[in-house]
């Protein structure tokens, strides 16, 4: 006894974005419905319980106007977008259908908007570097294909900016590519949203674009679907059609407070902050979806940005965030009031995939060891700027204010740099040796001999020196 | 998973995520395996009420119905134990990776795929230890097959408690279906093959457990000798994210003095499951000579995949490790994360609405934990031998928002013999392992000092105390110095700093990705650390002989002390000797400098 394609009149009860139904016993556990008003409205839905006395429903959308003579239509299936190459060049809702005015597209599929885990074991390891241009990036927290590597931001900062730089700028050496950007906006202004579209255009990149878009006055459920839309697609991109695809998408945390408000209006139990318990596992089935896979040529590299509330890192967003992604960049107010661009805080970043992305044959055979010894200076310099607040720059001993001065340049020559200016591993290494040898060698504890043998500016000097 | 189908199949009447509610169940039992619905999804019986039956679902639900069926198995969740466990990657209930891809004709995981763990058609190379009419009691062996790195014992399983054998297969090669052995005892013949099933839930018998005593080597400098484990031992790494708790695990995985290490990715990332699978191959077992992927088993049941299977994959683990002990090896299961295993238990609890305790969490939630660590220790094994086995266990925390209050770190904490609480400051200053030397503990060291005598020929724990009183000292001058600057202490103290901070970067820090620090042993250990303590000896005469502590700390020689843990172990003899005299020469000139 299947109620598939099977319509019902009549609903029991409305109760937020709830939808409950008596005697429906043959509907399935997350099967789409199509809701019906009399006055010719449309809902969507999907089943949330289902069950042979009761079923519940939970409807995307606003539920305003519906009432209790709506008809039901049971589909059958789960909720699914129609994926093809034509979807390049696009603009959709956050529920897959297209908003610029063009024709449908030709699915050559039809896919679950929620796709299924990747295999562990037909993961492919991702160490492909991939050269950003930014220094801090590229030095400190070097990204790789199939990394997933959010943006931790505040409102206010330049996340924007600092993700359309990637997208512009990046690419792998040495290879040839077929890249394409996946562009999703969650409860975004349109503002913003103009602002990618623009830069998409200014590089070229438009017409290998898709854009999905939930913007602030688009329903807050569609928030919940916009992610695993956008995804969806990303995924077709790079496992069917071996493209190298970069994924951003903003801002999550609307994502995350659509998600709160969902489980509220389901009176489940909340976990820290009202969010809920399951907020972990969410997360991870979208940004898991990221990645390459072995055989397939193709690859889903993930930039998510969101804000965190109060620029608080523990925050259950970034928290759940950190503990789910390949690591995250940290802009910082600080930085930014202090006029850096970009307003990376290397500190509290980390790129967890950066270790087999680099060295010989992918960047430099010193690279490692000038990153860890960055980290551990520019931490030191940061001790002592503190301390400066404390006893004045007059306190310090020699040592700290060698840090002191180690942290401004570090901040001002090697973090700093233009929003179009494009450098390559090299030159950010090279500026990273500039700036270390003003420290004494018994200093650089993160440095093997052969390392500062080979590269450290004082002692190539006077290599060349004895050579002659 | 037993294929034994019941009669009777009930009938379920609601679905709710991995829910699932059937009617039509009576007789069956509390946690029996079931198959729910047309595609015959795995499942397990949480609760009982009346003829109606509570089932949380390890697979996904999306498109079940009222009116599905549900069949029984009788059976408990259940480890498959036998040969062709060590190499392989398992998903939470045990199956094959491998063969789900197979399955699923492709990368990505489908549902109700049925995939036994052991292969049913590789042949093993049996050597019988037992003849027609010996007498055997449980854990007696039987023969043996080599597997990978061990020779693995097939042991008459716990379930016979008594037997006279009766016939034996000869020498050769068999698959684990033939029955190699057949035994009598008073309930009749019964066939034994060289794997038996075990539920996951009960621990495996042993004859006496003994007090864990020998040091469980991980080549990590200030795990073995500041906060030590040991064999049979257990171990949390509580930590926020990108403090190191995965690195410190794979650490221990990687290069642990163990026999089998058995790995359990329990709701974590995809690619460190990935990058174990690219690394274990291309590693070799210093003990066995063999690709370390062939002492190790992995269990990956990732963040994106079924929450409920997390909360089995835990105990398969533990199950496959107490196997491998009550052979008679070392084994170590590591397990990251116990908090998302936790919480697949809290999700369950709530969503069967019992009452929430601390932060949603169940009332149960400390017997849970600890029923898990006590599955760890050193044993004497079953059987007419006289072996010992063990298992260590070592558990990462991930407290929400870094905080170890909370309900997982703090109740894990009264159950383990160590404790390796990461710290994210160290953390963001890449002070890696980030294990902060003030909060955290190991039971185990008093236990130890004759270990590092016997085995170094150094009293180490000596120079553990020693390090950790000039640590201690050194952390409440930076309260000062935090306020007055380091330049306001006396040269005396500023040197107690720099002697801390020599202690530090030469041998807390260590670089998992550096080809010779990411391994330490206890000798490397010990005589860099008595020779790192040399130097606030040697130093400390300058100070009163009035050379101005900004000279001492120019000194060349206190980089090539920072340094010395780089040097391989052939060389380390050799490079401590001339950093001691180059030492010495320095002292000596800035001595008649102040003259
Ligand atoms: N012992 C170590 N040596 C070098 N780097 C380390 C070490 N431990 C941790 N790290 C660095 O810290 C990052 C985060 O470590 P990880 O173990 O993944 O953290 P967690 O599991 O606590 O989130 C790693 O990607 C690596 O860059
Ligand atoms: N189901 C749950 N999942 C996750 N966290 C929860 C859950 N229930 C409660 N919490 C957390 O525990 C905190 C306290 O829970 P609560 O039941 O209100 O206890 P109390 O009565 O002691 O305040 C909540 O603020 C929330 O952070
Ligand atoms: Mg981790």
């Amino acid at each position: 006894m299947s109620v598939y394609g099977l319509t019902y009149k009549g609903i029991d009860q409305v109760k937020g974005p709830l939808v409950i139904m008596r005697g429906v016993p043959g509907a399935a556990y997350e099967e789409v419905v199509r809701i019906y008003s009399e006055d010719g409205r449309e809902w969507f839905g999907q089943v949330l319980e289902a069950g042979r006395d009761k079923v519940v429903i939970q409807v995307l959308g606003d539920t305003e106007g519906l009432d209790s003579n709506a008809m039901v239509k049971f589909t059958g299936s789960t909720l699914k977008i129609p994926v093809s190459d034509e979807m390049l060049g696009r603009v959709f809702n956050g529920a897959g259908e297209p908003i610029d005015g063009g024709p449908k597209i030709r699915a050559d599929d039809f896919r679950d908007i929620n796709g299924a885990p990747i295999n562990p074991a037909k993961r492919d390891y991702p160490d492909e570097f991939i050269e950003t241009g930014i220094s801090a990036i590229d030095g400190m927290l070097s990204l790789v294909r199939g990394q997933k590597l959010p943006i931790f931001s505040e409102s206010g900062l330049p996340h924007n900016e600092v993700a359309a730089q990637v997208a512009r700028q990046a690419v792998v050496p040495g290879k040839a590519e077929r890249f394409s950007i996946v562009f999703a906006a969650i409860g975004l202004k349109y503002d913003d949203v103009l602002f990618f579209r623009r830069q998409f255009e200014e590089f070229g990149a438009l017409s290998r674009s898709v854009l999905f878009l939930n913007l602030a006055n688009d329903p807050v459920i569609e928030r919940i679907t916009t992610p695993r839309v956008a995804l969806t697609a990303a995924e077709y991109l790079a496992f069917d059609l071996g493209m190298d695809v970069l994924v951003i998408i903003t801002d999550m945390t609307n994502y995350c407070e659509a998600l709160r408000e969902l489980s509220s209006a389901r009176e489940e139990v909340p976990s820290r902050k009202g969010y809920p318990g399951y907020m972990y596992s969410d997360l991870a089935s979208i940004y898991e979806r990221a990645g390459r896979i072995i055989g397939r040529p193709g690859s889903i590299t993930f930039m998510p940005i969101l804000t965190m509330p109060g620029g608080d890192l523990t925050h259950p967003i970034p928290d759940l965030t950190g503990y789910i992604t390949e690591g995250q960049i940290f802009l910082d107010l600080d930085l930014h009031n202090r006029g850096i661009y970009p307003p990376i805080n290397v500190l509290p970043s980390l790129s967890r995939l950066m270790k087999d992305g680099i060295g010989p044959g992918k960047t430099r055979e010193d690279h490692k060891e000038v990153s860890d010894q960055l980290y551990a200076a520019y931490s030191q310099g940061t001790k002592a700027r503190e301390l400066v607040q404390i006893v004045g720059e007059a306190g310090l001993s020699p040592r700290e204010k060698l840090y002191l001065e180690f942290a401004r340049r570090f901040e001002r020559e090697f973090v700093a740099q233009g929003f179009r200016e494009r450098r390559s591993i090299e030159e950010t290494l090279d500026i990273a040796w500039d700036i270390l040898s003003i420290l004494p060698e018994a200093e650089l504890t993160r440095i093997s001999e052969k390392t500062l043998n080979k590269f450290h500016p004082k002692r190539r000097i006077a290599a060349r020196a004895e050579g002659e | 998973m037993s294929e034994l189908v019941y009669e009777g199949k009930g009938v379920i009447v609601h679905i709710k995520g991995p829910v699932v509610e059937a009617e039509g169940m009576r007789g069956a039992k509390i946690r029996e395996v079931v198959y729910v619905g047309e595609e015959r999804l795995i499942g397990e019986i949480v609760r009982i009420e009346g003829d109606k039956a509570i089932i949380q679902v390890y697979e996904p639900t999306g498109g079940v119905k009222a009116g599905e069926p549900v069949e029984r198995t009788g059976e408990p969740l259940s480890a498959e134990l036998g040969p062709g466990l060590l190499g392989q990657v398992l998903d939470g209930l045990g199956r094959p990776l491998e063969v789900i891809a197979e399955k699923a004709g492709g990368p990505f995981i489908t549902r109700g795929i049925k995939a036994p763990t052991l292969p049913r058609d590789k042949k093993w190379q049996w050597t019988p230890l037992v003849k027609p009419g010996d007498d055997v009691v449980a854990g007696d062996v039987l023969g043996t097959v080599p597997e990978g790195s061990v020779t693995h014992k097939i042991m008459l399983p716990p379930t016979i408690e008594k037997a006279k054998v009766v016939e034996v297969l000869p020498e050769g090669d068999y698959t684990i279906e033939e029955p190699v052995v057949v035994v009598e005892h008073i309930g009749g013949k019964e066939e034994v093959k060289m794997y038996h099933k075990w539920p996951v839930r009960t621990p495996r018998p042993f004859r006496e457990k003994l007090a864990p005593v020998e040091l469980l080597v991980t080549g990590q400098r200030v795990i073995d000798t500041f906060f030590p484990i040991v064999k049979g031992g257990t171990s949390a790494v509580p930590g926020g994210f990108g403090t190191g708790k995965t690195v410190t695990l794979h650490q221990i995985s990687k290069w642990a003095d163990a026999d089998v290490v058995v790995y359990v990715g329990c709701g974590e990332r995809g690619n460190e499951m990935t990058d174990l699978l690219h690394t274990f191959p291309k590693l070799v077992d210093p003990k066995s000579g063999k690709p370390l992927l062939e002492r190790s088993v992995l269990i990956a049941n990732t963040s994106n995949m079924p929450v409920p299977a997390r909360e089995a994959s835990i105990f398969m683990g533990i199950t496959y490790a107490e196997y491998y002990r009550d052979m008679g090896l070392h084994v170590v299961l590591t397990a990251d994360s116990t908090s998302r295993w936790a919480e697949a238990l809290r999700e369950l609890s709530s969503r069967l609405e019992e009452i929430p305790s601390e932060r949603g969490y169940p009332a149960y939630l400390p017997d849970y934990i600890a029923s898990f660590y006590e599955r760890a220790g050193r044993i004497k094994v079953q059987g007419k031998r006289d072996e010992l086995g063990s298992v260590a266990v070592i558990g990462a925390v991930s407290p929400s928002g870094g905080d170890l209050n909370e309900p997982v770190t703090q109740h894990t904490m009264r159950y383990v013999g160590a404790f390796w609480a990461l710290d994210k400051d160290l953390a963001f200053k890449r002070h890696f392992p980030s294990i902060n030397w003030l909060r955290s503990f190991s039971k185990y060291t008093g236990g130890l000092r004759e270990w590092w005598i016997e085995n170094t020929g150094h009293d180490m724990m000596a120079y553990r105390d020693k390090a950790m009183a000039l640590l201690q000292r050194a952390s409440s001058l930076e309260e000062v110095a935090r306020v007055v600057g380091e330049a306001a202490l006396s040269d005396e103290n500023r040197l107690v700093l720099l002697s801390a901070e020599l202690i530090k970067e030469g041998f807390l820090v260590q670089n998992a990705y550096h080809e010779v620090d990411t391994y330490c042993s206890p000798k490397k250990q010990a005589l860099l650390l008595k020779t790192l303590l040399e130097f606030y000896d040697r130093a400390r005469p300058m100070i009163d002989a009035g050379v101005p502590i900004s000279r001492i700390a120019e000194m060349k020689s206190l980089g090539l002390l920072r340094r010395l843990k780089f040097v391989p172990e052939e060389e380390f003899e050799n490079a401590v000797k001339e950093a001691i005299a180059q030492l010495e020469a320095e002292i000596s000139s800035l001595l008649a400098e102040v003259r």
